[in-house]
């Protein structure tokens, strides 16, 4: 289901810490409708070329081209603007506050008349639309109402994962979405992810597990020593290809990719 | 928007909850309001076994104005609280802008009201010091308003000088805590407090039914209006039948109400909550820590200023000790006691005055029964020492269930 023009495009991006190249000249791309697997041992180069894209890091060398044209990302806010959101592994919740709280932290919808003075929250109108966005992706959630503290991990996923989309993104980038998760809460999340793919976004997925990535991913790209080291179909190919791509068997030594870190 | 089709919708709204989960909000401290109520009504009914003088009109107003100055201190401390941070310079705080007070309207002749106004600032200046110290140095709020307490205890024996004690003769002053409302009045502010309360809740009710989240029923809403409207009736007939209601209990009522609007429907204060519950959260989401911590601080120096000159006006006179001794630490028990957590994010401003009524009310009916200092000071920590552990409690249940 690879459609032909990317909606995310990087190309030849580096990136160094100091003495440590954690992305060297990485190629990428992401279309609209397209689950993309990211994979690549610890100090790959994963998260480096996620924050990336998210803002966090500005590039050394290299492009981001968005939708065909070349784009700078430099804040956190520049790659939101673009309709690019990102769901972290710690998933950056309160768990003291409820699920439409969590939902629209930082976003909070005020109500209009004399009391937009005092920015009051239109509680009403966040509930409605957190219910909408919730019942749209197929989350269940006991009560809108609950503290996002006393929800599962799969459902804390689902929450975090609705919450990037509340400003309608065409890309979703998720680090480590099924990592501490049961069997059956990582079956939501990949349900979860499959639904954002129908709804045509853009969805790239940071995993160890390589079982959820054959199962969710169109393509799988890999990621070694900051390089784009293997780009495979799904569906075209096996386990232990995008094993011998992650490990580089049959070239340089194992251990330096350790060496390498700064994840 | 596809895939909505057969799939179970994402919320039942407003679920009422079964017993077990109310057992367990009690247990994890959800509940503890209600705790605390209980536990009030126990201490009115061993006092009033003990002396039963104390349930009558002329103490229980006594008891109000006792515990105005320590519940408006108490209120900013609650939005420090929810931040997770603690401010020890409260106390300090008040004893000098009431001396800043004093000094302006007595000694140099400036207007009441300008001389209450500067005192506020001075509150308020010395938040938003400490808030910026605080947040921008990385200091622990502990070390801050530690060193702020001398400080500031320092700077009240230099503002009040050589004599060390300043009477406040300034009717507008000395009025704040002495002014009792006749009759009429005390039911006119009844009626408009039942009519607004009523007013509040059914407009919100009104609006969740326009977008379409209905599942909450009306009766819970009932019953909390005529829960309101009986405690505030029976209030006003108690306090009416001494010597009416006093302006004092009102300053205090209106902090408390305004203020748990301000954290419980304003943005800002469902920002005060995000950051006491996960600060890194609420920086990725865009929210300005810094600012927000500045600003509770800033709060906690105000309310401590406005306690501080409420204060002086029942003492009528400010002195070296001013907002000193225990005044300080009723203040954070107060809140902490009546369910605000110490740890953060978790708490409503109304425990202020829950907990001012409770330790007002034990240190109250010590004194009826005329216990020695001593006694009061160890109930008092006993009492306090209790709270922090129930705390510590809910919070270890909340994690045991996989909550943080």
């Amino acid at each position: 289901m690879t459609t032909s023009t990317a909606l995310l495009e990087i190309d030849g991006v580096s990136k160094k810490f100091g003495p440590v190249q954690a992305l060297d000249r990485a190629d990428f791309t992401v279309g609209a409708g397209e689950v993309v697997g990211l994979v690549g041992d610890n100090g790959a180069g994963k998260s480096t070329l996620v924050k990336t894209i998210a803002g966090i890091h500005s590039p050394d060398t290299g492009a981001i081209r968005f939708g065909g044209e070349q784009v700078s990302i430099t804040r956190p806010q520049d790659a939101t603007a673009l309709g690019i959101a990102t769901v972290y592994q710690d998933l950056a919740l309160c768990d003291n506050l409820d699920v439409v709280a969590n939902i629209f932290l930082g976003q909070e919808v005020v109500t209009g008349g004399p009391a937009r003075a005092t920015r009051q929250l239109d509680e009403a109108k966040m509930e409605h639309r957190a219910g909408d966005l919730l019942s749209n992706l197929a989350v269940t959630i006991p009560s809108m109402r609950t503290e996002v503290g006393t929800l599962s991990g799969g459902q804390r996923q689902q929450v975090a994962v609705a919450r990037s989309l509340l400003g309608e993104p065409k890309v979703v980038l998720l680090d480590e979405p099924t990592a501490a998760l049961g069997v059956p809460q990582t079956k939501q999340v990949l349900e979860l992810i499959g639904r954002l793919r129908e709804r045509g976004m853009g969805v790239v997925v940071i995993s160890h597990n390589l079982a959820n990535i054959f199962e969710i991913a169109d393509r799988i790209v890999v990621l070694r020593l900051g390089r784009t080291a293997g780009e495979f179909q799904a569906e075209a190919t096996t386990e232990e290809h995008v094993v011998a791509a992650i490990t580089g068997v049959g070239g340089n030594d194992e251990k330096k990719d350790e060496e390498e870190g700064a994840g | 928007m596809s895939a909505a089709e057969g799939a179970a919708p994402a919320a039942p709204e407003g679920e009422t909850s079964t017993a077990s989960e109310t057992v367990r909000r009690f247990v994890q401290g959800d509940l503890a309001s209600l705790r605390v109520v209980l536990g009030l009504a126990v201490i009115w009914a061993i006092f009033q076994f003990e002396n039963d003088r104390f349930l009558s009109a002329e103490n229980l107003t006594n008891l109000m104005l006792q515990i105005t100055a320590v519940g408006l201190i108490s209120i900013g401390i609650v939005f420090v609280l929810l931040l997770g941070e603690i401010d020890l310079s409260v106390g300090a705080v008040s004893g000098l802008a009431a001396a800043v007070m004093a000094v302006l309207n007595v000694k140099h002749g400036w207007s009441p009201y300008l001389a209450i106004l500067a005192a506020i600032l001075v509150g308020t200046v010395i938040g938003v010091l400490q808030g910026s110290v605080f947040s921008r140095f990385g200091v622990p709020s502990f070390v801050v308003t530690l060193a702020g307490l001398l400080a500031w205890q320092g700077a009240l024996l230099q503002v009040l000088g050589s004599t060390g004690s300043i009477n406040l003769n300034d009717p507008k002053i000395t009025g704040l805590a002495n002014t009792f409302y006749s009759d009429t009045v005390g039911w006119a502010f009844a009626v408009v407090v039942i009519v607004a309360y009523a007013g509040i809740v059914l407009a919100g009710y009104r609006s969740r039914v326009a977008h379409g989240l209905t599942g909450e029923s009306l009766t819970p809403l009932a019953i909390r209006i005529a829960l309101v409207a009986l405690i505030t009736i029976v209030a006003v007939a108690v306090l009416n039948s001494d010597r009416g209601v006093p302006l004092a209990l009102l300053i205090l009522l209106a902090f408390v109400v305004g203020l748990e609007y301000v954290a419980r429907r304003t943005r800002f204060g469902r920002h005060v909550y995000a950051v006491g519950g996960n600060a890194e959260a609420a920086r990725r989401a865009g929210i300005g820590v810094n600012k927000i911590r500045i600003a509770v601080f800033a709060l906690a120096g105000t309310m401590a200023a406005i306690g501080g000159i409420l204060a002086a006006s029942r003492l009528l006179a400010v002195n070296q000790s001013s907002g000193g001794s225990e005044l300080l630490l009723l203040a954070i028990a107060g809140p902490v006691i009546a369910g605000t957590s110490l740890f953060g994010g978790r708490g409503a401003v109304w425990t202020a005055l829950l907990g001012a009524l409770v330790i007002g009310s034990i240190a109250n009916g010590m004194d009826l029964l005329a216990l020695s200092s001593a006694v009061k000071f160890m109930v008092t920590g006993g009492v306090l020492l209790l709270a922090v552990i129930v705390d510590a409690i809910a919070r270890q249940q909340r994690q045991a269930a996989g909550r943080v």
